[in-house]
C-alpha cells in the first residue's frame, strides 16, 4: 500500500524508453520514501515484460493482459487504473508524457480526484506548509515544471490528494539499471474485474506507427536550428553539417511552429531534452523554453548574426556571422581537416 | 434533427510576450498584465466544428469560454468566423481553479447548456501546455473522448471517424456520439474572419458589457436575439460549491521561480575563415568531433 506506480507504455512487445526512465525515478523515490516501485502494464502478450523492467527495480508488476487493452484506447486503460488505484491506493503515480499519458492521465485524476502536474522536468520529496490552513505535509512530491512559455519554473504540490500524478517527458529522466538481477514479483490482474465490456467503445481502425527516424537523445553531436534560419529550405545546410560530422538535427520551437522542421526534431521544454557532447545552435536567439532542453550539453557553439542573443551568454563559442556564412565554412574545413 | 456542436475555447495570455507582472503573489497567474488571445489550437478546433457544421443539416455550433468578462471577445471573434453564438461562464467562484476544477465548471455549463452531440476543443492551451483539460471534461461528463485529432473524416449512423496525430504515428478511430474531440495543432488553420458575419455580430455583447453602454440598447437586443451572449456565473449552473475554483483544485502551487542561467564565460568569434579553421581544428583535436 501506498507504494510508487508507474504506467508502462507498449509497442509491440517493448516497453517504451519514457517508462524506463519514470522506473529509474520511480526507484529512487522508493528508496527515499522507503516504499515499494510498482508498474502496470496492460495490453496483450505481455510475457516478455518483467525481464525488461525488473532489472530497473521494480518490486511488483501488474499484468492486465487482454487482446483487447492493445493498441491502447482511453477508457480500458483508465477503468484498469482508476479501480487498481482505488484498491492499491498508490501515493504517487507517474505516467510519460506522451501521446498515450496525456491521454489516459488526465482521465484517471479526474475520475480519482487526484492532482495531475504534466510535463515535469524535476521530481523530488520535500515537504509543505499550508498557511491558512495551518499545516504542514511531509514527504509530498514536488511536481516541478515550468510554465508560461518557459517564463517561469513552478512547483506544484497535491496536500491531500492521492496518487499524486505526474507526467514527464521522454528523455527529461535518466536511464539506469538498477540491479540485472532484482527480483521483482508479477501479479496477473483479472482484467474483468477492472474493464468493463462497454469500455470498449472506440474502435482503432487504422494505425501506423513509425519508429522514430530522429535520435535526438542519443545523438553525440547535434546542430539545431531557430527561427533565424529563415526558410525550411536553409535548414538543409544544418543536414549538410550534421551529416559530415555525423550528428542529428534539432530545432527551436519556432522553427517548428514556422514550419521549418518537424515536431519530432523540436528541442526544449515542450520538446525533447537532449545533453550531446557538442550542440551547435543556428540561429536560435535562446528563448528559455529551448535552452532549459540542451544546457546540458558538454559544449554550445552558436551561430547567430545577432551578438546580444540570449543563447550566447550559456555558449562556450559565439560566432557572429549568419548561417549561411559560416556553415558551409565549417563543412570545408572540416574536411579539410579531419582524416 | 438539431445537431448541437460545442467549442471549448479559452483566451489565454499571450505567453511569447510575458512581462514582469505575470504572476501574482498567490502563484496565479496576474492576466490583466498580459495581452490575450484566441489560444491557437482551439481556433483549429472551431474550423473542425464549422466544416462538420456544413456538413450536417440543422447543426449549429457554439463557443463556451470560461473566464473574465474581457474573455467575450473570443466569442465575438468565432462568431465573425461562422460560429452560431456562444456562452461565458464567469465569476470570482471560478477563480484559483486548476484544470480539474476548470473541467468541472466546463462540465456543469454544457450540462446546461442540453443536448450536445459533440463537444470540440483544443488540444492544449499554450499558458499552461497541460492538455488536460479536454480529458477531464469528457470525464466528468462521463463520455468517452479522442484526442489529438487531426481531422473529422465522416459522420454516419452517429459514429464519427476521426485521424488522430500522434508523437509517433497516425491513428484512425470509429467512436460513438456524444463524444469529446480534441484537436491537434497540426489540423486545419481556421478559416478568417467573415465580413458580413463581423458587421452582423460586432456588437453581440454579453449581460455585463450591455451594461456598461451609455445608450440604452435594450430595444435592439430584444430586436436581434443573436446579438445576446448568455453570460452565466456559478449560480446559473448546477454545481457543489467545494468543486469549484481553489477548493475544487487538488494541486496547490507550492513556489514560482524566475528561470535563470548561469552564464558562461564565451569565446566570440567571427565568420572569417582563419577563425573558423582554428575552431574546427580544435574541435578535433579535443576529439569533440572526427
Amino acid at each position: 500500500m501506498n507504494n510508487i506506480f508507474v504506467y508502462l507504455e507498449i509497442e509491440d512487445g517493448i516497453v517504451g524508453d519514457v517508462s524506463l526512465e519514470l522506473l529509474t525515478k520511480g526507484r529512487k523515490l522508493a528508496d527515499q520514501q522507503k516504499c515499494k516501485l510498482e508498474a502496470v502494464a496492460a495490453g496483450h502478450q505481455l510475457d516478455g515484460i518483467g525481464a525488461q523492467v525488473f532489472p530497473f527495480g521494480v518490486d511488483t508488476l501488474y499484468l492486465a493482459d487482454d487482446k483487447r487493452l492493445a493498441p491502447y484506447t482511453t477508457l480500458p486503460h483508465t477503468s484498469l487504473l482508476v479501480n487498481l488505484f482505488k484498491e492499491e491506493k498508490p501515493q504517487i503515480a507517474l505516467m510519460g508524457a506522451t501521446s498515450i499519458g496525456r491521454d489516459l492521465g488526465p482521465r484517471v485524476s479526474s475520475a480519482l480526484f487526484s492532482g495531475l502536474t504534466a510535463d515535469c522536468t524535476a521530481l523530488e520529496i520535500g515537504t509543505y506548509e499550508d498557511k491558512k490552513a495551518g499545516k504542514v505535509y511531509n514527504d509530498l512530491l514536488y511536481q516541478i515544471r515550468p510554465a508560461f512559455g518557459g517564463n517561469i519554473v513552478a512547483t506544484i504540490v497535491n496536500p491531500d490528494c492521492r496518487p499524486q500524478m505526474a507526467t514527464v517527458r521522454e528523455g527529461v529522466m535518466k536511464k539506469e539499471i538498477r540491479d540485472a538481477k532484482y527480483a521483482g514479483k508479477t501479479k496477473k490482474l483479472d482484467v474483468a474485474k477492472y474493464v468493463s465490456d462497454t469500455d470498449f467503445v472506440i474502435e482503432v481502425i487504422e494505425r501506423h506507427m513509425e519508429k522514430s527516424k530522429v535520435n535526438l537523445k542519443g545523438s553525440p553531436i547535434i546542430v539545431s536550428g531557430g527561427y533565424g534560419m529563415g526558410s525550411a529550405d536553409n535548414f538543409k545546410l544544418l543536414y549538410d553539417l550534421a551529416a559530415v560530422l555525423g550528428g542529428e538535427v534539432g530545432a527551436s520551437r519556432a522553427a517548428v511552429d514556422a514550419g521549418f522542421s518537424e515536431h519530432e526534431r523540436q528541442i526544449g521544454q515542450t520538446g525533447t531534452t537532449v545533453r550531446p557532447k557538442l550542440y551547435i545552435a543556428c540561429g536560435i536567439s535562446g528563448q528559455i523554453q529551448h535552452i532549459a532542453g540542451m544546457q546540458e550539453s558538454a559544449m554550445i557553439i552558436a551561430i547567430n548574426n545577432d551578438p546580444d542573443a540570449p543563447i550566447n551568454a550559456i555558449a562556450d563559442y559565439v560566432i557572429t556571422g549568419t548561417v549561411e556564412e559560416v556553415i558551409p565554412k565549417m563543412i570545408q574545413y572540416y574536411k579539410k581537416n579531419s582524416k | 434533427m438539431s445537431f448541437n456542436i460545442v467549442v471549448l475555447a479559452k483566451q489565454v495570455p499571450d505567453t511569447r510576450n510575458v512581462g514582469k507582472d505575470a504572476m501574482k503573489a498567490d502563484g496565479t497567474v496576474n492576466r490583466a498584465a498580459l495581452p490575450a488571445i484566441y489560444n491557437p489550437e482551439d481556433l483549429n478546433a472551431l474550423e473542425q466544428a464549422l466544416r462538420l457544421k456544413s456538413k450536417i443539416d440543422g447543426a449549429a455550433v457554439h463557443v463556451l469560454t470560461m473566464g473574465p468578462a474581457r474573455a467575450a471577445e473570443i466569442i465575438r471573434e468565432s462568431m465573425y468566423r461562422g460560429a452560431d453564438g456562444g456562452f461565458l461562464l464567469s465569476g470570482r467562484e471560478f477563480a484559483g481553479s486548476d484544470t480539474l476544477a476548470t473541467s468541472y465548471a466546463l462540465a456543469a455549463a454544457i450540462r446546461k447548456i442540453g443536448k450536445v452531440d459533440i463537444i470540440i476543443c483544443g488540444r492544449q492551451a499554450i499558458d499552461g501546455d497541460t492538455a488536460q483539460v479536454g480529458p477531464q471534461v469528457a470525464e466528468k461528463l462521463n463520455l468517452p473522448q479522442v484526442t489529438y485529432a487531426e481531422e473529422i473524416l465522416e459522420m454516419a449512423d452517429n459514429k464519427i471517424t476521426i485521424k488522430r496525430r500522434l508523437e509517433r504515428g497516425v491513428e484512425v478511430v470509429k467512436a460513438p456520439l456524444p463524444l469529446v474531440v480534441t484537436v491537434n495543432g497540426s489540423a486545419a488553420n481556421c478559416r478568417p474572419r467573415h465580413a458580413k458575419l463581423t458587421m452582423k455580430y460586432k456588437n453581440a455583447k454579453t449581460t455585463s458589457e450591455k451594461q456598461e453602454l451609455s445608450t440604452d440598447y435594450t430595444e435592439t437586443f430584444m430586436n436581434h436575439p443573436y446579438l445576446n451572449i448568455p453570460e452565466w456565473g456559478a449560480q446559473d449552473v448546477e454545481h457543489e460549491a467545494k468543486w469549484l475554483g481553489l477548493s475544487g483544485s487538488p494541486t496547490k502551487v507550492k513556489q514560482i521561480e524566475n528561470v535563470v542561467f548561469t552564464a558562461k564565460e564565451s569565446k566570440k568569434l567571427t565568420a572569417d575563415d582563419t577563425e573558423i579553421e582554428d575552431l574546427i581544428k580544435e574541435l578535433i583535436a579535443n576529439h569533440t568531433i572526427g
